[in-house]
């Protein structure tokens, strides 16, 4: 174990906005790319469903 | 027919491929997630302090993963390209564009956690020699790829744009790589050399070996999920997207 108390750990020996800096911005900007592919997804399968919907009332128009 | 045999190029087919991707993005995402923990402890607990540069030298763990994905996507996407110009699959040019994103995320990454690792290492974010140089120019072709890709509306020849930005650009890749042997660079050499034994402690080495996996099923997995929406936009009109459970309702 490298450390002998949280602060020490956050500290990174004087170093620590350098080390969170990088491992913060690397987290924040992975889960940002999960979030927006998963909007992307789920807002092609509305737009899809709306579609089909609106499909399928034109073929059962009399 | 043969039954022994796996038909590959049916999965090359966007409607077997969809349902395919759903079903293995979350193993790579479940690897990811237990990579990244499992480095991420090697890395902080494990890893000893640098007797040159102190806790600094932790960025490590996630600069080289993040380099190294960002050269290997690329070289995927050509690949993918390569494969899409010359057999003219449909979904070739779909897996390019979903790599795109995650490959210049990477790259941008690896410029960052540089940046904020030459600041106290060399005293300066930035230096315009030959390994941080051609890192920027792999940011940009991916810039590139995507702006160019998103300009053309025909999805065909959008591929087909891209698809010749990905190959020409791929010459790119050796050239980072060997950039700190070919110039007198301010970067250190490779970390990593399968010629010789590595030049550092071996708990750091399984540390970054162990990011590295982490960020590469990540890059699968998200590229697996974004493949499927990109599958799902282009193929709009085709009937077995109007039977896909996920469209009744």
């Amino acid at each position: 174990m490298n450390w002998g108390s949280a602060s020490e750990f956050f500290a990174m020996g004087g170093y620590g906005l350098y080390v969170w800096g990088s491992f913060g911005v690397t987290a924040a900007a992975l889960l940002i790319e999960v979030a927006l592919v998963k909007k992307r997804l789920t807002d092609t399968r509305r737009v899809l469903r709306r579609e089909l919907a609106a499909d399928r009332n034109d073929q059962y128009e009399p | 027919m043969s039954h022994g045999l796996i038909n590959w190029f049916r999965f090359a087919s966007p409607a077997s491929f969809y349902p395919l991707a759903g079903k293995a993005w979350p193993w790579f995402a479940g690897l990811a997630a237990a990579f990244c923990l499992a480095g991420l402890w090697i890395g902080f607990f494990v890893a000893p302090t640098d007797f040159q540069q102190g806790e600094g030298y932790r960025i490590i763990f996630i600069h080289v993963p993040a380099s190294w994905m960002s050269m290997f996507i690329y070289c995927v996407m050509a690949f993918w390209a390569a494969v899409g110009l010359t057999f003219n699959t449909r979904l070739s040019g779909m897996m390019s564009a979903a790599l795109a994103p995650t490959g210049a995320l990477f790259a941008f990454l690896s410029l960052w956690t540089g940046a904020l690792w030459g600041k106290p290492m060399w005293g300066t974010w930035w230096v315009w020699d030959a390994r941080l140089t051609s890192e920027l120019i792999l940011f940009f072709l991916y810039l590139g790829y995507i702006a160019l890709t998103a300009a053309i509306d025909d999805p065909r020849r959008a591929d087909k744009a891209g698809a010749i930005v990905a190959l020409v650009g791929v010459i790119n890749v050796p050239i980072i790589y060997f950039s700190v042997k070919w110039w007198n660079t301010l970067h250190q050499g490779a970390s990593v050399s399968l010629t010789k034994a590595p030049a550092m402690a071996t708990t750091m080495l399984w540390g970054m070996l162990l990011m590295a996996l982490a960020f590469w099923m990540y890059a699968i997995a998200l590229s697996l999920y974004r493949v499927r929406a990109i599958i799902l936009e282009r193929e709009r009109h085709a009937g077995w997207v109007a039977e896909l459970p996920e469209m009744q309702r």
